[in-house]
């Protein structure tokens, strides 16, 4: 999305103009400058996830693989090696005796990708090799049995692009709690019965905030709802050199109970309402956040997916609602998402 | 060699066999293994010999026994399985009598039980008390099992420059004052 | 060169001049001084292109020596007991890919109780992985056994593990010769990856491997490591020939063609029974001895050629398999069965947690196995004053409390140790 904002000399009688995008969010569309179209839209792209895998309809994590890695591809002339945690990007792409990554792509264990990737990147430095190194996962491998390996990773400042795909959950195992499962959300583990249903207020851990806190060159969150967005921040990070991580939010609409036909209206819905800040970060310090146009309130985003329906089902609201309110409003205000000219049409 | 933790018996045992290397002799040196802690019992092990070291037990019948700390009396039974014939090194500036281990040194062939004030050579030359080359020295002049040049040299290959040279004048002095000893010895 | 040396630094050294390109390790007793000794030869130059990286835990270690073999690079790692169960996963998976990494085992128990001194119970642990095991009886042996690790590693793709004891061998200063890097070169050459990952050729490593073909795999895996057998042989012989020294192979009998009685054993305690065997020969007892050096893949055939002429064999090893016995003598009566007169085997288990084995006790365990032959697990040098103690003490009491610590604490009221 391109967000120009006309700047207008004090005295000027004219109404301010904010302008938001020109044409489809998807692809990319011949409106657009060359240099500014999506990386899919180009005949050239790499492919480097080819068709043939089997996810799931409307699988986000798909999506935003495709748009990430064909990405750092154009950003390294193809000269990229991928080390792939265990999970669904895992399982779905590589059923054997296929595979669909065109891409040199190793896959070890559960809780080492960031490890292995940093074993790659030494290789390459050893050998004098410009070949550049993604290691992915999903956020159980990520925030939980893979986060000693990842914080070795940032802390060493090892040369490595990490990708997190944020489904909220241990998906491919049959969808239960990871650290990364937002409060309320029904899992397999956080069941929707008893006192506190769904998974409870008081836990879980912000690993892009983490991954500021250990001061690599470059942290960054991102939507399958703004794919432009996703792209651009991939490049960027290809052309900084140490840690960096970049965490995709991506709906699964198994997981999440959620029309498969959802999923990129799902992730707008949940960056719309301040519950997914899109933000970036260098050394410590956040550096740029993705404006709110207009916020939408938290329930507009619940209410279309299962996970959270035993919010909704008595007479009156779940009271955890307005608790999830909350957290929107305080993540508007500490990421300073929405312009101080507020709600504009 | 017993010492506690600190006062560089491991080095000890380890300069000692570099030592008889040096003299193409076959030599084992090795810590009773454990947690090290500054001021803790500690006991190294050497075995010298001219034809290839296969046994790997822990020594529990020297032929030799250096102390670094006569404090240790107290803790441990240091001459547990002293041979008879066997040589005692002792680092103090007491007599056998005064730490009362007078029976044990009288029990083994005259000459064979000494004590050198090491520690005290060590501040002399090397401004802190590590006894151990000084002892290495006396060492050599109480048994005969290494020259004194190779305890030289194994010292200088452990320390560098100046202080290896300190070390290597507080063994010299040891040396000379346990070989005076010996000689003021074989003339009584 | 000929260096009176520190049996971890000798160690350092050997693998310094196989050109290692990625070392990373997480430090654990015993084997620290391997890792800082490679780290000190990066930092002063002496060993160039390798990368030494500092990792966060033994998991790491050996996933980021998996992303460096996969990636072309020489990768080595070294850990001990509670590490090496740390990184088990990655052990398997190393294996099981197929890369060719070199790891120093550092013999240690495996707890709790915690325990940092010598025993076996950190290979055993991972005796089903899939990688090589070669066991080194001396620090001579030890330099030379990481120097054949590496070629015969990237030969079978297959990682290897050079296990030597802890404290006794890596801790113990001796005479060793370190090769001559043009030496080295001359038997190990650069590394020529079976798979790599390759932008110019890209391949996909590790998918998910089905009922449909996942027996074929582990087939292989078996089939390579029966390769490993000729494999170590010609590799130790072609190592003689370069440096003059008889280091590796399967085995090696020690005075073992015309025994009666033979000892089996692995590590560094087969130089203290050469020395009980030595004793007991001038007693005119004839006693020899069977050095396994390759104990992964296990040395079947050549075992029972050189104990089938013996009446009886003893085992003395430093593991247990708690319900079951001794792991190398469950392997090596495998080797006597189907001999038409098999010797009797008596299993013996020493040394563990770092006890010493003493020339006095071997001398009176192979005594015994002739004139009072034992069924079952021997546990030399228990005090079995103080366990049966504890065993009574558990029986009355229900809340009798952590053995470990009861029977600390009843050794320090019975301070002499009744041996059986």
């Amino acid at each position: 999305m391109t967000d120009h904002t006309a700047t207008l000399a004090p005295g000027d009688a004219t109404q301010q103009l904010k302008y938001y995008q020109k044409g489809t969010f998807t692809v990319g569309n011949r409106l657009v400058d060359e240099g500014e179209r999506s990386v899919q839209a180009s005949q050239e792209r790499s492919n480097a996830l080819t068709c043939g895998h089997r996810a799931c309809q409307g699988c986000g994590e798909a999506l935003g693989a495709r748009y990430a890695i064909d990405a750092a591809m154009r950003a390294t002339g193809g000269d990229l090696i991928a080390v792939n945690a265990t999970g669904c990007l895992e399982v779905f792409t590589t059923p054997y005796p296929e595979t669909s990554w065109q891409l040199p792509w190793l896959h070890s264990l559960f809780g080492n990708a960031a490890a292995v990737a940093s074993g790659v990147a030494a290789a390459m430095r050893v050998k004098g090799r410009k070949t550049r190194v993604i290691a992915q996962g999903g956020d159980g491998g990520t925030t939980d049995i893979g986060f000693q390996c990842l914080s070795g990773m940032f802390e060493r400042n090892d040369d490595v692009l990490y990708i997190c795909y944020d489904n909220e959950g241990y998906m491919n195992t049959g969808v239960q709690r990871s650290s990364a499962t937002p409060p309320t959300a029904r899992t397999a583990t956080t069941p929707a019965i008893g006192l506190e249903p769904g998974n409870v207020f008081g836990t879980g851990k912000s690993v892009p905030k983490i991954a500021v806190a250990h001061n690599i060159p470059y942290v960054a969150t991102a939507t399958v709802a703004d794919l432009h967005d996703l792209e651009r921040k991939v490049t960027k990070a290809m052309s900084i050199h140490g840690a960096r991580y970049i965490q995709i939010h991506v709906p699964c609409p198994l997981g999440w109970g959620a029309a498969s036909n959802d999923t990129i209206h799902l992730a707008r819905l949940a960056v719309e309402s301040g519950l997914y800040p899109i933000f970036e970060a260098a050394h410590g310090r956040v550096t740029q956040v993705r404006k709110i146009r207009r916020q939408v309130p938290v329930a507009d985003y619940l209410r279309r997916q299962r996970r959270f329906a035993h919010l909704f089902k008595g007479a009156t609201e779940d009271p955890r609602v307005a608790r999830l309110q909350a957290m929107c409003d305080a993540n508007i205000v500490d990421y300073g998402l929405l312009d101080a000219l507020g709600d504009d049409t | 060699m017993h010492g506690r933790g600190g006062q560089g018996v491991v080095t000890a045992a380890e300069m000692l066999s570099v030592a008889a290397f040096l003299e193409g002799r076959h030599a084992q040196a090795f810590p009773s293994f454990g947690s090290e802690r500054t001021g803790a019992p500690v006991v190294a092990f050497c075995r010298i010999s001219d034809t290839e070291i296969r046994l790997r037990e822990p020594i529990m019948e020297p032929d030799c026994l250096i102390v670094q700390d006569p404090t240790l009396f107290k803790a441990i039974d240091v001459f547990a399985g002293l041979r008879p014939g066997g040589y005692l090194l002792l680092n103090t500036n007491r007599s056998f009598a005064d730490l009362h281990i007078d029976k044990v040194a009288a029990s083994l062939p005259p000459g064979h039980a000494v004590e050198v004030s090491a520690s005290e050579l060590a501040m002399k030359h090397v401004g802190r008390p590590l006894p151990n080359a000084a002892l290495l020295g006396a060492f050599a002049a109480l048994t005969g099992l290494v020259h004194v040049g190779s305890v030289q040299k194994a010292i200088e290959q452990t320390f560098s420059g100046k202080i290896g040279a300190a070390n290597v004048a507080a063994a010299l002095e040891a040396y000379n004052i346990v070989a005076e000893s010996n000689r003021a010895d074989a003339t009584v | 060169m000929l260096k009176q040396i520190e049996g971890s630094h000798a160690m350092a050294e050997a693998i310094a001049l196989c050109r290692p390109e990625v070392i990373c390790a997480y430090p654990i007793t015993p084997q620290t001084h391997i890792v800082e000794g490679l780290g000190d030869l990066v930092r002063e130059g002496d060993l160039q292109n390798c990368e030494f990286i500092n990792v966060e835990s033994e998991f790491a270690a050996l996933s980021v020596a998996i992303g460096a073999s996969a990636a072309g690079a020489r990768a080595y790692t070294a850990t001990a007991s509670q590490g090496l169960l740390y990184m088990a996963e990655a052990v398997y998976n190393a294996s099981g890919l197929g890369l060719p990494i070199v790891m120093t085992l550092g013999n240690r128990a495996i707890g709790a109780p915690i325990n940092i001194w010598n025993d076996h119970s950190d290979a055993m642990s991972m005796r089903d992985a899939g990688w090589i095991q070669l066991f080194a009886e001396t620090n001579q042996e030890a330099v030379d056994l990481h120097i054949i690790a590496f070629k015969l590693a990237e030969e079978l793709s297959m990682p290897v593990m050079v296990c030597v004891d802890g404290f006794i061998l890596t801790h113990a200063m001796e005479r060793v010769d370190i090769p001559d890097q043009a030496q080295v070169d001359a038997y190990l050459p650069p590394f020529d990856p079976v798979q790599v990952l390759d932008p110019a050729e890209p391949v996909s490593i590790g998918a998910m491997v089905g009922p449909e073909a996942f027996t074929e795999v582990r087939f292989l895996a078996h089939y390579k490591q029966t390769q490993a057998l000729s494999l170590i042989g010609a590799y130790s012989a072609e190592f003689n020939q370069a440096f003059g020294r008889d280091s590796g192979g399967l085995l090696r009998g020690y005075r073992a063609e015309d025994a009666d009685l033979l000892i089996v054993a692995m590590g560094s305690v087969c130089g203290t029974i050469k020395d009980v065997i030595d004793e007991m020969r001038e007693d005119g007892i004839t006693i020899g001895l069977v050095t396994i050096v390759s104990y992964r893949p296990f040395p079947t055939d050549e075992l029972r050629t050189v104990l089938a002429g013996a009446k009886d064999v003893v085992v003395v090893e430093k593991a247990i398999a708690p319900g079951v016995g001794g792991p190398l003598a469950n392997n090596v009566d495998m080797a006597l069965r189907n001999l038409p007169r098999s010797p009797r085997l008596h299993s013996a288990v020493a040394g563990l947690g770092g006890r010493a084995i003493t020339k006095v006790s071997l001398h009176k365990l192979f005594r015994r196995a002739q004139v009072q032959p034992w069924e079952g697990t021997h546990f030399l040098d228990l005090n079995a004053v103080v366990v049966s103690r504890e065993i009574h003490g558990s029986r009355k009491k229900r809340r009798s409390g952590p053995t470990a610590e009861n029977i600390l604490r009843r050794l320090a009221e019975t301070p002499t140790h009744a041996a059986e």
